[in-house]
């Protein structure tokens, strides 16, 4: 008998992988996500009223309500809160800026066993900083797009 | 002796005389959690680092399967073992504490039955007369090398597996040490099989044409059919994996789906969120074959069992560079005597 068998191309088996895997409960995510990420929305912004109604001007008011969610996301994945929201939440829980906390803060409590320096300071941004790279990149180029249309006006 | 395409067929009939198992918090209260030797609740085992954690785990297997038989560390010829992480470290700081002439092996999920296999051929060539097979994994060791840190809030695919936290030992003796215990008649080294999966989070795909591979291959080898075993029992393929493997033995025209079983889906509560398409890593096999198995096989509600761990050999350097997953299965032939 012969020995070689699987009688599939690559091509083909990734097809019938492709057909065979449990999809994700697309509905479900996407409402989840819709709710959590509304719900940290509408925290923020009560945040950001609370200080208007404090006489903050506006400005101020939302670095307030955008520093207190920074903190929030931090304190709630140092207490081993955020992965369990983000296991339901998805994207819902990884785009508001608690999400960008919960990147930075996860890493940084993980490599904390390998060093102050060489591992948690080596590896905060492990998740971040792609992030960072690629926005503060985006941001200058678009700068100079603007100066550019300046320059023909 | 070598028969058939790869298959050796051990003449001396080596017996594994004893098994251990220690397991984590998860795992100990999953289906099959009275059968395990040793369950902590703490994932830490009381340690600093889940790498020192993973460490402990071993050793505890070691040490339990050592008290078991009453015998020292200094009376055991040689040890086979290994785990997943970098450089093998779980197993490496282990054995630091044992003098045993110790083996180091990486076959990643099939690493259990690769030492099994490597101890019942030094046995049944006579270089030894007690030989150690072990194999761990650690759900946060393995988290922390393979996927994205712990305290991540992210969602995992449905065909994402869970890694078994915990280790499975086995001691390897001559068949002349007389006691009524299952012994290794034959076994089936694997060949690498890739089929072109990319994805880390569907590892069962990636394995399953490596299981089919093995398994007929040593069925062919043996000329034996699938109803001769009363169970033909994969390592981690989980669901998904579990599924296609089926498929690809019956395209083939063998039915193995009678005689089937899966540690990865057997070990977890396969409707815990976390757990997904089931369990993995090398503990899987290694524990759910220490502890509920060899039960099994020792009352004789099962007396013809082909183990088949199988390991997808990637790491996270090779994904990151785009290449598909290259995976082995490695098979072992158990059988009472009747």
């Amino acid at each position: 008998m012969e020995y070689d068998k699987i009688k599939m191309t690559e091509k083909e088996y990734s097809e019938y992988v492709e057909g065979k895997a449990k999809k994700s409960p697309l509905f479900k995510n996407i409402a989840f996500a819709f709710v959590t990420g509304g719900f940290i929305c509408i925290i923020g912004q009560i945040i950001s009223n609370i200080c208007i109604s404090y006489d903050i001007e506006a400005k101020d008011a939302s670095t307030i309500s955008v520093v207190s969610l920074i903190f929030l996301g931090a304190f709630l994945t140092s207490i081993n809160l955020y992965s369990k929201i983000g296991k339901y939440a998805g994207a819902g829980s990884v785009i508001p800026i608690t999400g960008f906390s919960n990147s930075i803060v996860a890493p940084a409590i993980e490599y904390k066993s390998e060093g102050y320096i060489l591992g948690l300071g080596s590896n905060m941004f492990k998740i971040a900083g792609p992030v960072l790279v690629y926005s503060i990149f985006s941001s200058f180029i678009v700068g100079f797009i603007y100066w550019l249309i300046l320059l023909v006006k | 002796m070598k028969i058939g395409k790869q298959t050796i067929k051990l003449q001396n009939t080596p017996k594994i005389l004893e098994t251990s198992s220690a397991v984590g918090p998860k795992e100990g209260s999953g289906p099959l959690g009275i059968y395990f030797d040793i369950k902590c609740s703490d994932v830490f085992y009381g340690e600093k680092t889940f790498e020192k954690a993973e460490t402990m785990f071993m050793k505890s297997a070691i040490d339990n399967l050592l008290y078991k038989l009453n015998l020292k560390d200094d009376k055991i010829d040689y040890i086979f073992a290994g785990d997943l992480l970098n450089q093998c470290i779980a197993t490496g700081y282990c054995m630091r504490e044992l003098q045993i002439p110790f083996f180091g092996l990486y076959g990643a999920c099939s690493t259990f039955v690769e030492s099994l296999i490597l101890s019942s051929l030094f046995v049944n060539s006579g270089y030894g007369d007690k030989v150690i097979a072990a194999a761990s994994s650690h759900y946060c060791s393995a988290e922390r090398q393979f996927r994205l840190p712990l305290e991540h809030g992210n969602q995992k695919s449905p065909t994402a597996q869970y890694t078994v936290t915990g280790c499975g030992a086995a001691l390897v003796v001559p068949h002349s040490f007389g006691k009524k215990v299952p012994s290794v008649t034959y076994v089936t080294p694997g060949r690498i099989i890739d089929m072109g999966i990319k994805d880390m989070s569907n590892m069962g795909a990636a394995m399953a044409p490596a299981a089919f591979d093995t398994i007929i291959t040593h069925l062919k080898d043996t000329e034996r059919t699938p109803e001769y075993y009363d169970a033909i029992i994969t390592g981690d393929l989980g669901k998904e994996g579990t599924d296609i493997l089926i498929d690809l033995c019956r395209d083939y025209g063998v039915d193995i789906s009678k005689v089937h079983r899966d540690c990865g889906k057997e070990i977890f509560n396969l409707n815990d969120r976390d757990v997904n398409a089931g369990g993995s890593g090398c503990g899987c096999i290694a524990t759910v074959f220490s502890s509920f198995f060899y039960q099994e096989l020792k009352e004789k509600r099962l007396n013809k069992i082909l183990l088949v761990a199988t390991g997808a050999l990637m790491s996270p350097i090779s994904i990151g560079q785009g290449e598909s997953i290259p995976s082995i299965a490695h098979a072992i032939a158990i059988e009472n005597e009747v």
